[in-house]
């Protein structure tokens, strides 16, 4: 009987195209704007579950709206959506060319996935708690964080509202509704799920959103968010931004044989849909429909964001020795800043010549926080954390042997 | 007093402090509606309903997941592994996160959570029922790790832990629960209603977290032991007649190492004593401190008995705890340095 099967042999998946080749997204269904409906919110999951292999988008190619997602924002809310995104744009140029000038040690930028953090946390209220990843910084851009706190955390300068405790671009905003970004992935996934059960237990009324990438998705705690979200109808909105890379690992490795990351709600019975990552008014709406469930008290929903990462993963990495670098022009859902601005020039409120100026104004914006925050310091100039900080707040009093061990420290 | 056994004063601090503390939530592996297969939350379900004592998936990284989020939110969470032996899933989260949240938020989030976790053998629980994880976490900056060894101190001890303002692991010796334990396993069972640490104040009291208590005085040697260990240690210096000072840790981080000094200080002699495997266990770093702090007052080399770097055996088992033999031998070899 063995003799009639060939020997076994192990399926290592592998991206379409490695360097040197023509980038090819054609194995990526993109569904027309529009196309995907856009059911209650207590709606049955087990009526939706295509919406996980789906994408759902509202801008189309000419720059229009469509379809059931669209017409929940003001012209006055997208142009704030566009400077949001700009202002991300911005501040993430400065901060590379920062970390090339030796300011700072690490940093990540968010090029191409603007839209993601920046149109969410518009959907979210005062007092919602989001538990990031790395690449999330828009939640505090759109949610009004002061660049120049950024910037001081960036540089662990003597006004780093962390005392330079942290990794660059790691931050922490109770008051903004950021929980401090842990750094070791996938771990915050399921505390978002047990921030949103802690709220439930109060019978209070706000809720949580937990972010992944698509790589730390093979976290054993995304497992374990999903069936503790699943089992307790935690008040929570779990997404998952798809940007196809996790560093150099192309996202087949994580995703095995699944259709979509979305998909993985489904055997746990959690509503999952994907969403154009690149499209602010489909993120958005989305972001919404979600929020909604959560808050009222329908429980998880899963999303997940198509997007690209358009940078290297980090500055201590180099795409190029892992995928054609021209991959993120052949991208087929566009870029964010430019899908938005198109539509609105398209709805009448914004034009070529204003958003130039809007460009120069919004950069102005971000070196004015930067020379704030270069007058507190860089990592290796100026002002600094103090040694003592160092050994502050490991614990609410500090214990005996680390009051020894600072005594030894001479501070 | 009521006299408890160790599990009964557990479940009146958890009790307790869910009464006086409408934060305060209790969740792990069949800690709900059955009440805990130690029975540590029987009844809980009942009293205070099931949104605050709850049944939970198989999951210890999840059941420490979510008390962090929880904690970050607010709440008091003090849940349950079932064995310490299953915490390895959740160490990650204990470690990494727990540990950490309120030195690199800068105080902005904190995690007051306790996991609580049966640990030690003693009950025929073969290598997945009787470790003693303890140097695990005492090698981590940001946790406290406190094992009782009595009801009166689990009582205490728990009830400060869940009021601490950080992530406490709480290691309760599972072959103390029903009564003390010197290590004679062929003698009967000695229960709680027997010992006068099984006397325990009916109301709400703390044992501070970071305090040892010396349990015999004595002018010899000073033995430093916790949990099961402390009865162990007991009873070798009876059978022994060596007048050994007999410290009980209670926490083992924060130490208290005042008393620690002090007790070396005066014998001039110190034998350590713990459960879990000897290399890189927490004797070694009671050791590392012993000889930084009292050199000058030491007349024998400082002694270690401990399981054997094996995993837990199951028929062995007798052949692996540390028992009174072996820390009795320890002493004579001490004082005969």
């Amino acid at each position: 009987m063995m003799d009639d099967f060939p020997p076994l042999s192990l399926h290592v998946p592998e991206p379409e195209v490695r360097p040197g080749g023509t980038p090819d997204f054609s194995n990526v269904p993109i569904p027309k704007a529009g196309s995907v409906p856009r059911p209650p919110v207590d709606v049955d999951p087990r009526d939706i579950r295509d919406l996980a292999f789906s994408i759902i988008r509202v801008l189309n190619r000419e720059g229009e709206a469509v379809g059931p997602w669209s017409g929940l924002l003001s012209d006055e809310a997208l142009l704030e959506g566009l400077r949001h995104m700009m202002t991300l744009r911005a501040f993430d140029a400065r901060m590379l060319m920062a970390q090339r000038q030796g300011k700072t040690s690490f940093y990540m930028q968010h090029m191409g996935e603007e839209a993601v953090s920046c149109a969410f946390r518009k959907a979210l209220e005062p007092g919602d708690m989001n538990f990031p990843t790395y690449r999330q910084a828009g939640l505090l851009i759109a949610g009004g964080y002061p660049m120049v706190d950024m910037m001081n955390q960036i540089f662990s300068n003597e006004a780093d509202p962390l005392k330079g405790r942290q990794l660059p671009i790691m931050y922490s905003s109770k008051e903004h509704g950021f929980f401090s970004i842990s750094g070791n992935l996938g771990t915050q996934f399921v505390q978002a799920v047990g921030w949103a059960m802690a709220s439930a237990i109060s019978n209070d009324t706000r809720i949580a959103a937990g972010w992944i990438g698509d790589g730390s998705t093979a976290e054993s705690d995304f497992h374990a968010a999903l069936v503790f979200a699943s089992t307790y109808r935690a008040p929570v909105v779990l997404n998952i931004v798809n940007n196809q890379w996790a560093i150099s690992t192309f996202q087949g490795i994580a995703r095995g044989g699944a259709g979509t990351f979305a998909a993985r709600g489904l055997g746990f019975g959690i509503p999952a849909l994907r969403v154009d990552g690149n499209d602010y008014l489909a993120v958005y709406a989305v972001a919404r429909w979600a929020a909604e469930r959560a808050r009222r008290n329908l429980g998880p929903t899963l999303v997940e964001y198509v997007t690209y990462r358009v940078g290297a993963h980090s500055t201590s990495d180099d795409p190029s020795a892992y995928r054609p670098k021209d991959e993120s022009e052949a991208w087929p859902l566009g870029d964010p800043v430019i899908r938005l601005k198109n539509h609105l020039v398209r709805r009448g409120a914004w034009s070529e010549e204003r958003h130039r100026q809007a460009e120069a104004e919004v950069m102005d914006s971000v070196i004015v926080a930067q020379k704030e925050a270069e007058k507190h310091g860089t990592l290796h100039s100026g002002g600094k954390p103090s040694v003592r900080d160092m050994f502050e707040g490991v614990y609410a009093e500090m214990p005996p042997h680390l009051r020894r061990q600072r005594h030894q420290a001479g501070v | 007093m009521p006299r408890m056994t160790m599990i009964e004063a557990i479940r009146s601090a958890i009790d307790i402090s869910m009464e006086r503390d409408g934060k305060v939530v209790v969740f792990g592996e069949d800690v709900g509606y059955f009440g805990g297969v130690f029975r540590c939350t029987a009844g809980l379900q009942q009293k205070y309903g099931k949104t605050r004592c709850f049944d939970t998936p198989i999951s210890e990284l999840g059941i420490v997941g979510t008390a962090i989020g929880m904690a970050a939110y607010g709440l008091r969470p003090c849940v349950e592994v079932q064995f310490a032996d299953y915490v390895y899933p959740a160490y990650d989260q204990i470690v990494s996160e727990a540990a950490r949240i309120r030195y690199r938020s800068n105080g902005e989030f904190t995690c007051p959570i306790v996991v609580r976790m049966p640990s030690g053998g003693g009950i025929f629980g073969g290598q997945t029922h009787s470790q003693s994880p303890e140097a695990l976490f005492t090698h981590v900056c940001g946790l406290k790790v406190v094992v009782p060894s009595n009801p009166r101190d689990a009582k205490g001890l728990l009830i400060a832990a869940i009021e601490d303002p950080d992530p406490v692991i709480f290691l309760e010796p599972k072959r103390l629960y029903n009564g003390p334990f010197d290590g004679h396993h062929e003698r009967p069972v000695t229960p709680w209603s027997r010992h006068p640490l099984g006397d325990v104040d009916a109301g709400h009291f703390t044992v501070p977290l970071g305090k040892a208590e010396v349990r015999r005085q004595g002018s010899s040697v000073t033995v430093l032991a916790y949990g099961t260990m402390v009865y162990v240690a007991e009873a070798a210096a009876q059978e022994t007649g060596i007048d050994a000072e007999i410290i009980d840790l209670r926490t083992l981080l924060p130490l208290d190492l005042d008393c620690i000094v002090e007790s070396v200080r005066k014998t001039g002699r110190c034998v350590i004593v713990h459960e879990a495997t000897l290399t890189s266990g927490f004797g070694a770093e009671l050791a590392a401190l012993v000889q930084e702090h009292c050199f000058y007052h030491l007349e024998a080399p400082v002694g270690r008995v401990t399981g054997w770097d094996t995993p837990y055996p199951h028929a062995q088992e007798w052949d692996y705890f540390p028992g009174p033999a072996r820390v009795g031998e320890a002493l004579v070899r001490a004082m005969e340095a």
